[in-house]
């Protein structure tokens, strides 16, 4: 299933990193998700955007994950030549990631 | 007896909606209201129109803003602080004492905060830059500004000094809300788990509609009434800066724990470390309770001892960027916007345009996902109109000119049935940073009485 099935995303900017959280729909959900939303899975995603790591980190109490990608934007908001230049599409986009169904889904 | 404050958040970027925080002033029984109104290059670019006119250089809005707010918030006892002053906060704060005169509020107290202005200061010496090699002097005659994020400390000092408005240039923006919860409860600024609570309440704030509804909206998934009047947000803060966070009964929008998560992680790197002038601030454990309709209660932030220097924002002259668009539909409109394409890049090449960096790209394809293209399921079908996008970075603002015209040029040279055009050139501010040493930028208060 897409992962927008499961959670919701919000894409932040800092010069040139984007930050994108993933937030369960259902904080039930957030094992499942730290288990395949991964900062690989992400960077691979995320392949023809971001140039620099991905790192993720966890916030068990909230159900979410927040994951920080490098060299995203373009050379940094201020400057970069995409029509988006803050990134906040890309939280959308990140919703796209297919991910297996949790036991109760199936 | 528990006292607590009630801030609201009047808006969220400079070019943000103005009833909202009529509003809030109105009806959300408030002590203060904070404005955010200063984007990152917002400062390079007032400056030059400081430069022009010394009595420019502030929020163009800001006539606008305050001429909503001040009679109500004048009325209901709500002092004002905000960051509309952007390169020149004492003219803005001029230009508040004559629109309190106009409505006739004399005696209005106005500070403007000022000591951000570190241009001087950079301009020379060894101030190595955090984005890349260099240092700010490196910048020469490109440089146009640099101003450092202060703190609470010069809003905490007009505050005390009766401000009724504070208008202040750059500051970290969770200062403006957490500014009234030091004064009001007098916080020590050593007391770094208040400092980070406060933190996490004010940069819930700072977005005001991206934390009640606004920016959250997705048919089917997570729905949303009434954003046409979105409320904005208000937080009723206790002094250990605990609060609840809510909105005026009968606005729009909605405040729920999915949207306040949302807004806690906005803009976050590692939530253990936010790096504010004042505090790093801890959300990592941050617990956010519903306690009844459109209220969530938020605890469990901290922080430890602020960062050792302030970071400096430096704005200079990058680059220029032209650009140009135009739109196909119809049977083959991708074939069509792709040969488009491939016309301005031949063209661009034989006209000898120098563009160091350039974007050519399908609106409606690829400009937000590059590489292999994302399909909905059971949508693998071409899009039934397309708009072709071609953005180059030049040094010169002639080049940047040449590639809106060659888009332009499609018009009777290109592909079958082009239309509406668009072409812009820019000249574009860009921002580094650097970090200085805090004793270098000491917050200064001037006051305007109406």
């Amino acid at each position: 299933m897409r992962l927008r099935e499961l959670a919701h995303a919000r894409a932040g900017d800092k010069g040139d990193t984007s930050q994108i959280s993933v937030i369960a729909h259902d904080e039930a959900d957030y094992a499942h998700l730290a288990a395949h939303v991964t900062a690989e899975r992400v960077a691979a995603h995320f392949a023809a955007i971001a140039q620099g790591p991905v790192r993720r980190y966890e916030l068990p109490a909230l159900g979410a994950l927040n994951f920080v990608l490098e060299g995203a934007l373009g050379g940094g908001v201020t400057r970069s030549l995409a029509l988006d230049a803050h990134g906040k599409c890309l939280g959308a986009v990140l919703l796209e990631l297919d991910i297996p169904a949790p036991n109760r889904h199936r | 007896m528990t006292r607590t404050i009630r801030i609201g958040a009047g808006a969220g970027f400079a070019g943000d909606r103005i009833e909202p925080a009529v509003e809030l002033a109105e009806h959300g029984a408030l002590d203060y209201l904070g404005f955010e109104c200063l984007a990152e290059r917002t400062i390079a670019l007032a400056q030059g129109e400081k430069l022009k006119d010394p009595q420019a250089g502030f929020d163009p809005l800001l006539v606008a803003r305050m001429a909503a707010v001040l009679r109500p918030c004048a009325a209901n006892g709500v002092r004002i602080i905000t960051s509309m002053g952007a390169a020149n906060p004492e003219a803005a704060a001029r230009a508040t004492a004559a629109v309190a005169r106009r409505l006739g509020l004399p005696g209005l107290r106005i500070a403007a905060v000022t000591g951000d202005d570190v241009l001087a200061r950079v301009r020379d010496g060894d101030h190595a830059l955090l984005e890349r090699p260099g240092r700010v002097a490196d910048l020469g005659a490109r440089l146009r500004s640099a101003n450092a994020y202060l703190g609470v400390a010069g809003i905490v000092a007009a505050l005390r000094g009766g401000a009724d408005v504070v208008i202040t240039g750059r500051v970290a923006d969770p200062a403006l809300f957490l500014a009234p919860m030091v004064h009001e409860f007098g916080w020590a600024m050593d007391d770094w788990p208040r400092l980070g609570q406060g933190t996490v309440v004010g940069h819930l704030l700072e977005c005001a509609g991206q934390l009640t509804g606004g920016y959250f909206a997705d048919p089917g998934y997570k729905d949303v009434p009434g954003l046409a009047r979105l409320g904005f947000p208000l937080a009723e803060v206790a002094a250990d800066g605990s609060a609840v966070l809510t909105k005026v009964a009968g606005s729009g929008g909605r405040i729920t724990r999915a949207s306040c998560k949302e807004q806690l992680l906005y803009e976050l790197l590692d939530p253990a470390a936010y790096l504010q002038p004042d505090v790093i601030a801890d959300f990592s454990a941050v617990r956010l309770e519903e306690c009844g309709p459109d209220r969530i209660a938020v605890a469990g932030g901290t922080g430890r001892a602020r960062p050792a220097t302030l970071k400096v924002s430096v704005g200079y002259l990058d680059s220029y960027v032209g650009e140009g668009q135009i739109s196909y539909a119809g049977p083959g409109a991708v074939a069509r916007g792709r040969l488009a394409l491939d016309i301005v890049r031949e063209r661009l090449r034989l006209t000898g345009v120098a563009a160091e960096e350039t974007r050519f790209e399908l609106i409606g394809v690829d400009s937000v996902h590059k590489g292999p293209v994302y399909k909905e399921p059971g949508h693998d079908v071409e899009p039934a109109e397309v708009r072709i996008r071609v953005a180059g970075r030049t040094t010169t603002m002639e080049e940047a000119v040449r590639i809106g015209r060659e888009v332009e040029t499609l018009y009777t040279n290109g592909p079958a049935g082009g239309g509406g055009v668009r072409k812009e050139a820019r000249s574009v501010i860009g921002v580094v940073s650097t970090l200085l040493d805090r004793a270098l930028a000491e917050p200064a208060v001037q006051y305007e009485v109406a």
